[in-house]
């Protein structure tokens, strides 16, 4: 990761994103006691419904605001088929500086790594890294070896597509799994690309704490590039074994996001 | 993060008897560092500060944040119409980005909502003193300053507090530059500078005269050409007005398209010259007089409308006004004109009244401080002036990086005392240092910077700051 600061971002400067219509889920606790807002980036496929299942109302039951937000060109957000990292970036920075406080991001998957990139360009409370996947060649190995039909199209510019296997353990009921996996959409081409050659993400403004946590048993992020990927942000992961990729839709969701409630009430300078 | 240093008012009991300062007391504030003004720079002056542990306190002498930017300041010079003359990308703070489905050039209502989100989404206010202004800052020893504050409009104690750093924040859009001119104190019709105009219904049906070129006195103008009987607009040359609007882009973004792909300043002012002279065409046919200088010369003026209102005659272009009698004014060229009200869109000047001149290296005489980077003061390394920037862009992403700029350097001289003297020496030899290509003389050119070659020597100011 380079450490400098970038102040001078002429393309940025000169090309802003575009706006595009985004769909952001929401569940408020009914008492206000001053925590921080959650907002939750959906990894590559997945839409703001893969929170809204479980997550979003266990963390307003404990008293956390949560907002989940879909992608452009994923779930009910607006089309977007030339999106880039860039793009998906912005609308995760839009979205946050639109809530009433400094928000902590949360990532699942690929999202970890857009949300890598919105910490360069936000001052986030707290970052949480939910089984990230930071690209790069290693991952497409796995994924071609667990998933050679599924990654094959995606390495010649065709659709990413996950299967069963890899997202979800066996504990999840057959009929809930594959109503999950009929909700799949379809990341940009360019976002896919930059996902196996993109830059690397630039230093995070503010110096927010960060959690990274998974599975060993993630068929998507094997354990080495989980601890690989808690190594950046100088911390050990926290494990839930036994766990599938999409720890939000599993069977256990309930565990991994006691666990990052709890980390936010421990952590000083993020609750 | 925020901080773990305290942020509590001053405490009366940590205060210490001063024979130094008059027998008055003063409460030490210990590290904490004071910021002056709540305006855009200072919001982001507290912001920055607080996220790299500092406790703050910021005075602000009105009972709102946004500083100009608020229309119910009385040093506010918005007017009803003002909006944006650099469009949002190029305005807003670089970590906290104005809504995207905002018009290109918001509305300066948009923009204090912004402000106010900004200070509300990282709990700013929590640090203001509002209602409060500052009358003195001094140096005292161990590079720490003496701030000396009461309320606004000069009721109740002063109380003193020492802090460990200022950041000057107070703006340069506040204290009216007029003119003088012979015979203007007879001259029977109304005259008021443009930070006392506010809506058009000023102008309703009178025959209007606008003195000034700047945005200000463009906008007034065309303001004018919808509502007054009559317009004159007076202009000391000829200048180059922009539309804000080029080649289907906000002409600003334009020039950073071209920033990026790093075109010669040279080759850009030809390139401009060229789509102005083809797209609006050549304006001496108003009787405007031909440019003196090139495009990027002055602050850029960006007016669609003027050029509209004068092919439709609703302006009249004259020269400068030489000398006003009883019932007319008198022109430059010899020509009189008849106005009813007279605006003078002549700009602003700084003023730092709470400091001694000779701490920011004015000798008294120009009033212009000398500074590095338009911020950073020779021989006081706890001092820093902030958003005394003319750009050709937005203040706010400007003021942000001077602020954090200060912020690690003030955590360095903790750690890393040899670093921040060699920054103290950059200051002092490198002090006065200009930050645009050949600029037309004028009395506030000296602060116009290029937005693009002054945020080039701050990221190599903080580079060469943080280097190993």
């Amino acid at each position: 990761m380079s450490r400098q600061v970038r102040i001078m971002r002429g393309r940025e400067w000169a090309r802003p994103v575009r706006p595009v219509r985004r769909e952001v889920l929401e569940a408020t606790p009914g008492l206000d006691e001053g925590r921080p807002p959650l907002l939750f980036v959906p990894g590559f496929g997945h839409g703001a419904w893969a929170f809204a299942e479980h997550w979003l109302g266990h963390a307003a039951e404990r008293g956390f605001s949560g907002y989940a937000l879909s992608l452009r060109g994923q779930a009910g957000s607006g089309p977007a088929p030339e999106a880039t990292l860039r793009a998906y970036a912005h609308d995760v920075v839009q979205v946050a500086a639109g809530l009433s406080r400094r928000a902590v991001l949360v990532g699942h998957g690929a999202g970890a790594l857009v949300v890598a990139h919105a910490l360069a360009r936000y001052p986030a409370r707290a970052a949480v890294m939910v089984a990230p996947v930071f690209g790069g060649w290693a991952t497409a190995f796995t994924a071609l070896r667990r998933n050679p039909l599924g990654t094959l199209p995606a390495l010649v510019g065709g659709r990413l597509r996950c299967s069963r296997a890899q997202l979800f353990g066996r504990e999840l009921p057959r009929d809930e799994a594959r109503r999950h996996l009929s909700r799949l959409g379809r990341p940009a081409r360019r976002a896919q690309w930059q996902l196996l050659l993109g830059r690397e993400p630039e230093p995070a403004v503010g110096d927010p704490p960060v959690l990274v946590l998974g599975s060993p048993e993630d068929r998507v992020v094997p354990h080495p590039v989980l601890t690989r990927a808690a190594r950046r942000y100088g911390s050990a992961p926290l494990l839930f074994p036994g766990m599938s990729h999409d720890l939000m839709l599993d069977a256990r969701w309930r565990e991994p996001i006691d666990g990052i409630l709890d980390w936010l009430e421990k952590e000083p300078s993020a609750g | 993060m925020t901080t773990s240093t305290d942020h509590g008012r001053p405490d009366p009991e940590s205060s210490t008897f001063d024979p130094a300062r008059a027998g008055r007391s003063v409460s030490d504030r210990g590290e904490t560092v004071c910021v002056i003004g709540a305006g855009p720079t200072g919001l982001t002056a507290i912001k920055n500060l607080t996220e790299h542990g500092f406790g703050v306190d910021c005075y602000e002498r009105e009972t709102g944040v946004g500083g100009v930017w608020n229309w119910r300041h009385d040093r506010s010079p918005v007017y009803a119409s003002t909006h944006l003359i650099s469009s949002r990308p190029l305005t807003q703070f670089p970590d906290f980005p104005m809504p995207d489905d905002w018009p290109d050039y918001p509305h300066h209502s948009q923009l204090l909502s912004y402000l106010e989100r900004y200070a509300d989404h990282f709990d700013l206010r929590r640090h203001v003193w509002f209602g409060t202004e500052v009358v003195r800052v001094e140096p005292v020893d161990g590079d720490r300053w003496d701030v000396t504050t009461r309320s606004t409009g000069g009721y109740g104690p002063e109380r003193t507090s020492r802090y460990a750093a200022v950041v000057v924040a107070n703006g340069h859009n506040w204290s009216p530059k007029l003119p003088t001119y012979e015979g203007l104190t007879e001259f029977r019709g109304e005259v008021m500078h443009a930070s006392a105009y506010q809506d058009p219904a000023q102008l309703r049906g009178r025959r209007v005269l606008v003195v000034g070129a700047g945005n200000t006195g463009c906008d007034i103008a065309t303001e004018a050409a919808q509502q007054a009987a009559h317009c004159w607009h007076s202009t000391r040359r000829g200048y180059w007005y922009a539309p804000k609007y080029l080649l289907g882009r906000p002409a600003d973004q334009l020039n950073d398209l071209m920033l990026a792909l790093r075109v010669p300043r040279r080759l850009r002012q030809w390139l401009f010259h060229r789509l102005l002279r083809a797209s609006v065409g050549d304006l001496t046919r108003f009787g405007l007089p031909r440019p003196d200088h090139r495009m990027l010369e002055t602050h850029p003026i960006v007016n669609s409308q003027l050029v509209y209102y004068l092919g439709h005659g609703r302006v009249t272009p004259v020269p400068e006004a030489v000398r006003f009698h009883p019932d007319s004014v008198e022109l430059a060229d010899g020509r009189q004109v008849d106005p009813e009200l007279v605006v003078f869109a002549t700009g602003y000047l700084p003023r730092f009244e709470f400091l001694d001149p000779k701490i920011l290296g004015d000798d008294g005489t120009t009033g212009r401080p000398v500074l590095w980077l338009n911020a950073f003061v020779p021989n006081h390394p706890t001092l820093a002036v902030a958003g005394l920037v003319q750009p050709d862009s937005g203040i706010f992403p400007l003021s942000h990086w001077q602020s954090v700029l200060f912020a690690r350097l003030l955590r360095l001289r903790e750690t890393r005392p040899g670093k921040t003297a060699a920054f103290a020496a950059t200051v002092t030899a490198r002090a006065g240092e200009r930050y645009s290509g050949p600029v037309k003389e004028s009395s506030r050119h000296w602060f116009e910077v290029g937005h693009a070659d002054y945020l080039r020597a701050l990221q190599r100011a903080l580079h060469d700051l943080e280097a190993k």
